[in-house]
């Protein structure tokens, strides 16, 4: 489905994930943030930055690596997107919610 | 001689084995097969344990008993793989060459990840029912509690039979209930998940008879560390659980000799080709069970059904021929509900569990995802195809090794 995010029309999923992420911007980002009560930070955008890299290489994203990263550890990740850190930072960067396996 | 090597006599490995034993020219391979415990436990049975449903005599043999005679059986430990020498070191000292090799070393808990864990209520007021030891010690514990809060908890995901701990939920309930004293315990569910499972159908389904048992779920919750001073839980977003009595599932994570090796992930699990089942890295190298990195669940139904695909995988390898990319995720679990009933659960890779029949499309007799006192006694029946059919790679009628798609409601 298609949704109107910071004026321009993306594709979407029935919860609200981004499906193409090539239609990703800032502005979206600051948009979908603001849904979950949020204002992003430089920081929070270096670790969205992480999160599209990682899945641009496929690499399967899960709470431990992304605390392994060097990027951010556990706790940061938490104060800065809290609840479901993962599941939040996953639909602000625009890359499917992830699957929280098996 | 050529030598095929099975590392691990755990429910993989030894189906491996006598797979093997039976498939390859005996005149030109030999098996050998190394572990270094003495005993097969049946992992399933830690469910029932702590419920005295089970006595520890119904869940460990010798794994002997279950290695054809034409297979080496080594009892040693392993110190690591030198895969580009394809040698195995044991602790020993011994090398062991092999032309083909087959890691089945499983996985096990780590407690000792998250901080005041494994602290001084270990196994006081901290349990976990993954080890023998464990659900040994819980057992001992269940049997004098007085109630208070119980919490069952899981650390992080991926976790050997992710349905274990919500199974080990329900029958506490019935547990407490036969003991007329259900109403001193609250019973709390605590998940990393965002709900009861992982597949959306099922987590519909099992909150919805958590509801019903009154058993409240916290989700979301990624623990930082164990209170034991003041018995809680705690969360890396501040959330705090108090609990009497703490249940917990750690941190999962494959064989140290993954690690020493140099051929794991983070968690020490091999990268392995999700159809193949062949190393990522080593043509000569197949991996199976708890062991592999593929996104199935860690249950020894996968297992099974990987056995049967591995066993032509291997015989292709050494044919020259290519490999089938034939497994498809497929997992059977019988999820206890207590009071006597079980569901059962189907699914795959991309399928995830639906209602429906099993084995027999539209007939059943096995419903899938409803509860029923069938599926409960099928669950107790299954101990015995464990024991007499499933280790020594026996075709189990009617099951297939892929999932069947006929009979199910997507």
């Amino acid at each position: 489905m298609e949704k109107t995010i910071a004026g321009k029309s993306v594709a979407v999923n029935e919860e609200g994930y981004m499906t193409d992420l090539s239609q990703w911007s800032p502005e979206i980002a600051n948009e979908l943030a603001k849904e979950s009560n949020l204002e992003l930070s430089p920081r929070h955008f270096e670790v969205l930055e992480y999160l599209q890299t990682q899945y641009k290489n496929e690499v399967p994203l899960t709470i431990r690596r992304v605390g392994a990263s060097g990027v951010v550890d556990i706790k940061e990740f938490y104060a800065l997107f809290p609840a479901g850190p993962l599941k939040i930072s996953s639909k602000i960067a625009g890359i499917p919610k992830p699957a929280s396996c098996i | 001689m050529k030598r095929l090597l099975i590392l691990g006599a755990g429910t993989a490995g030894t189906m491996m084995a006598n797979h093997l034993n039976k498939e390859l020219d005996r005149h030109l391979w030999e098996i050998d097969i190394i572990d270094e415990r003495e005993e097969h436990y049946y992992q399933p049975g830690y469910l029932f344990l702590p419920f005295d449903i089970y006595e520890p005599e119904d869940i460990i043999k010798p794994i002997k008993k279950f290695i054809p005679n034409s297979v080496n059986l080594i009892n040693d430990k392993i110190d690591k793989i030198i895969p580009e020498e394809n040698l195995v070191k044991m602790a020993n000292g011994d090398q062991l060459h092999y032309d083909l090799l087959i890691i089945a070393t499983g996985n096990d808990i780590a407690p000792e990840e998250i901080q005041g864990m494994k602290g001084s209520e270990w196994q006081k007021s901290v349990f976990d029912f993954y080890t023998f030891e464990g659900a040994l010690a819980l057992r001992n514990k269940l049997r004098e509690w007085e109630g208070g809060n119980l919490v069952v908890h899981i650390t992080e995901m991926p976790i050997k039979c992710p349905v274990a701990p919500l199974e080990f939920t329900f029958l506490s309930d019935s547990y407490f209930k036969d003991k007329k004293m259900r109403e001193k315990v609250n019973i709390t569910y605590v998940t990393p998940l965002s709900g009861a499972f992982t597949k959306p159908k099922a987590t519909a389904t099992l909150e919805h008879l958590l509801v019903e048992k009154n058993i409240h779920i916290e989700s979301d919750f990624a623990i930082e560390s164990v209170d034991n001073e003041n018995k809680k839980i705690i969360d890396y977003g501040g959330r705090e659980i108090p609990f009497d009595l703490l249940v917990t599932v750690p941190t999962n994570k494959g064989s140290e000799v993954i690690a020493r090796s140099g051929m794991g992930d983070e968690l020490n699990y091999v990268p392995t080709h999700k159809a193949t089942l062949q190393s990522k890295k080593h043509q000569n190298i197949f991996v199976i069970g708890d062991a592999t990195d593929v996104p199935a669940s860690k249950a020894g139904s996968v297992a099974h059904f990987e056995a049967e695909i591995l066993t032509e995988n291997i015989l292709r390898y050494i044919a020259g021929e290519p490999l089938k990319e034939e497994f498809d995720g497929h997992a059977n679990c019988f999820v206890e509900t207590g009071g006597g009933k079980a569901l059962l659960i189907d699914f795959n890779y991309t399928h995830e569990p639906v209602e429906g029949t099993f084995p027999f499309p539209g007939i059943g007799p096995l419903r899938l995802l409803q509860e029923s006192r069938m599926n409960h006694m099928s669950k107790l029946a299954f101990r015995w195809i464990y024991w007499n059919m499933l280790l020594k790679g026996t075709h189990i009628p009617f099951i297939s090794t892929t999932m069947q798609e006929e009979g199910k409601h997507f």
